[in-house]
């Protein structure tokens, strides 16, 4: 079982080695990176690629790490208890799965991806700790313990936000997603747009890594942003001849895309002003 | 083979632990990383190295190790080998005649003879193995296919992921720019994830009322909310004048992170009175002692300065250059550490340069070693020691 990329997804051959890695040894795999570089999406390539089951735990500022295994609804069951339901009896009523449950007692081995980690509270990596190392847990209101037949594929992804505890790092791979460079780029457009123009998709690449040169800028534009763009260049029909005027001259065609502050489209504002000038 | 690496790799001061290890060992025994060493490499990197900023070390630490093992031994060489540059280099070298009677092996004892006479000193010329040739062997060649034999790579394609060290500007001391001061923002807003005040718990209100059988049990929880309050003393003195744009970086991050700010600007050194403005409105200044008065002790105090003027604006009264000191600098740096026991100075100048500047030694001994380099690892610890506060300092220098 070995995961090469698939037909929407482009990996990189360290990306590859890192996943292989993971799903080798049954380890999470920790994934940072730039935003906008396909973090959150690979769990789902994963998943289509190996045809597993994928579940999606994604973590906000109140998330904690009992979410994830069940949460016991103490509110039903009171409402339930005073108006005299049979259902009160079991405990077992009130308790809801949670996204690492689910991924455990998957009959096939699961893909579960833990989408931006680093949301949560500084202390939540460590409240994982033996669950994802053991892929078991304990719960308490009903003296059972839910132990994963077939250890899921974890695919943990973060920004960065904060610094994750070196308990939990150790026992991670990790990988870290590179801006990709002009050549990977190209790939990626291709499996997203297969039909665009050779000289629209060159001149597109070209602004756009010309724009992320560019000094000063407080956002740069990611792939995302990028695919968008071309997306929104080809329901336009733009022609890549006033694409290549555009970048010299004046600020990116449809740029509200790429640039997304209007400090950004001030400055390139003033730069297209002050190259205008110069050629006259 | 590899423990000679996981050694080297500690005393680099990447945190690697045994367990990654062995994790790594396990994964180069279930057959993970086969194909070639761009994949042990990239397998390596995963296990072993948990943080980017650590990818650069690594690489170097990678090439050290393994540029020797690459070297030596000609078993390892058969392996990375693939079977065109082979064939490219028989029709080279030998007559049709030739290749249809050596064997592979043969071939690679023919190599590894070569590879000896490479001993000796030769370079460029016709012979195939050297350095500046053409041939797909030896150092510094421009054979696109070429395997590259110790020493640096010259011609583009020969050189490795590792060599290229595409991670250099992911190193946490590289200086603080636009693209690391978003990460040292991330480290700032953790600094301020913490405080407490009291909130009602809904949730757990419930949960215990439930769990006692109904009978009403409140319960209080602290409030996440940013109760840091920072005072930060900017220098604006003349030699800080190469660092402006840095510190300006740093201060609209500051700016942006805290709800409790305020901000003063000193030149030089700090006296008797600080400054609102950075334009040098010297009408518009305020008594230090006012700051003290009205920030407590609560407040985080950061300065930053280069610290770096003559020892004289420090120690003596009369010393600053601007104006009359009634005291000395240094008498007042002590008064203001006395009402903020915990603050930092943060100096843009490099770390190397500290001891060797005597105004620079006087400060950090002044400050009891809470000096940090304008840097994203510098930022990093000032932070931490800020929030542990007063007990731990000592531990960290």
């Amino acid at each position: 079982m070995k995961f090469t990329g698939t037909d929407n997804y482009v990996a990189t051959d360290d990306l590859m080695t890192a996943v292989n890695a993971a799903i080798t040894l049954e380890r999470p795999l920790l994934i940072k990176g730039e935003p906008g570089t396909g973090k959150t999406l690979l769990a789902t390539e994963v998943a289509g690629a190996l045809d597993m089951p994928f579940f999606e735990w994604h973590i906000k500022s109140t998330t904690k790490a009992s979410h994830g295994l069940y949460e016991y609804d103490a509110v039903s069951r009171l409402r339930d208890s005073q108006l005299g339901d049979d259902r009160v009896q079991d405990i077992n009523n009130y308790i809801k799965r949670g996204m690492l449950w689910e991924a455990f007692v998957s009959e096939k081995q699961a893909v579960l991806l833990i989408d931006e980690i680093d949301k949560a509270d500084i202390e939540f990596p460590n409240d994982l700790l033996r669950e994802l190392d053991r892929m078991e847990f304990y719960v308490y209101e009903t003296r059972e313990t839910v132990k994963a037949d077939n250890r899921p594929v974890v695919i943990i992804t973060s920004n960065n936000e904060k610094e994750l505890p070196d308990a939990f790092l150790r026992r991670c791979f990790f990988h870290y997603i590179r801006f990709p460079d002009e050549e990977t780029m190209e790939k990626i457009i291709a499996v997203h747009f297969p039909e665009i123009k050779k000289r629209l998709l060159k001149e597109a690449i070209d602004v756009f890594f010309t724009i992320r040169d560019v000094n000063g800028v407080k956002k740069k534009p990611s792939t995302s942003e990028l695919l968008d763009w071309i997306k929104l260049l080809l329901a336009e029909d733009i022609d890549p001849e006033a694409l290549r005027e555009d970048a010299t001259k004046a600020i990116p065609k449809l740029h509200g895309a790429l640039l997304k502050n209007e400090q950004d489209v001030h400055m390139f504002e003033r730069l297209a002003f002050m190259s205008r000038r110069q050629d006259s | 083979m590899f423990v000679q690496f996981f050694y080297n790799l500690k005393e680099a001061r990447i945190p690697v632990t045994i367990r990654e290890f062995l994790t790594f060992l396990e994964a180069l025994d279930k057959g993970v990383a086969q194909a070639n060493i761009d994949e042990f490499y990239y397998l390596a990197r995963a296990a072993l190295v948990k943080d980017e900023r650590f990818f650069d070390t690594f690489d170097l630490v990678f090439e050290n190790f393994f540029k020797g093992a690459m070297h030596k031994t000609a078993g390892l060489l058969d392996e990375y080998i693939p079977e065109e540059w082979l064939q490219g280099l028989a029709r080279e070298m030998f007559s049709e005649d030739e290749i249809d009677k050596l064997s592979f092996d043969e071939l690679m004892d023919e190599l590894a003879k070569r590879l000896q006479e490479q001993d000796a000193a030769h370079h460029g010329g016709s012979k195939w193995i050297g350095t500046g040739g053409t041939s797909p062997f030896g150092n510094s060649g421009q054979n696109p296919a070429g395997v590259r034999i110790g020493g640096d790579g010259g011609g583009k394609s020969a050189t490795k992921m590792w060599q290229r060290r595409d991670f250099r500007s992911l190193r946490g001391e590289t200086e603080i720019g636009t693209r690391n001061m978003k990460m040292a923002l991330r480290r700032l807003r953790r600094f301020v994830r913490e405080g407490a005040e009291d909130e009602f718990d809904l949730q757990e209100t419930i949960k215990s009322t439930a769990d006692r059988g109904g009978m009403l049990d409140i319960k209080m929880r602290a409030e996440r909310k940013n109760k840091v309050k920072v005072l930060t003393m900017f220098d604006i003195g003349g030699s800080m004048d190469s660092f402006i744009r840095i510190s300006e970086e740093l201060f609209s991050a500051v700016r942006t992170e805290f709800k409790h700010l305020e901000y003063y600007y000193f030149h030089n050194f700090l006296y008797e009175r600080v400054w609102r403005q950075n334009r040098r409105g010297y009408n518009e200044w305020t008594p230090t002692w006012e700051v003290m008065n009205t920030y407590g002790p609560d407040w985080k105090a950061i300065f930053v300065g280069d610290a770096t003027m003559s020892p004289f604006e420090i120690t003596e009264i009369g010393g600053s250059i601007e104006h009359w000191n009634e005291e000395a600098g240094e008498l007042w740096l002590r008064r203001f550490l006395g009402t903020y026991p915990d603050a930092v100075w943060l100096n843009p100048v490099p770390p190397a340069r500290w001891m060797s500047t005597p105004s620079i030694r006087m400060t950090y001994q002044l400050l009891e070693g809470r000096m940090f380099p304008l840097t994203v690892d510098g930022l990093d610890a000032a932070m931490k020691l800020l929030r542990q506060g007063r007990q731990s300092s000592s531990r960290l220098n």
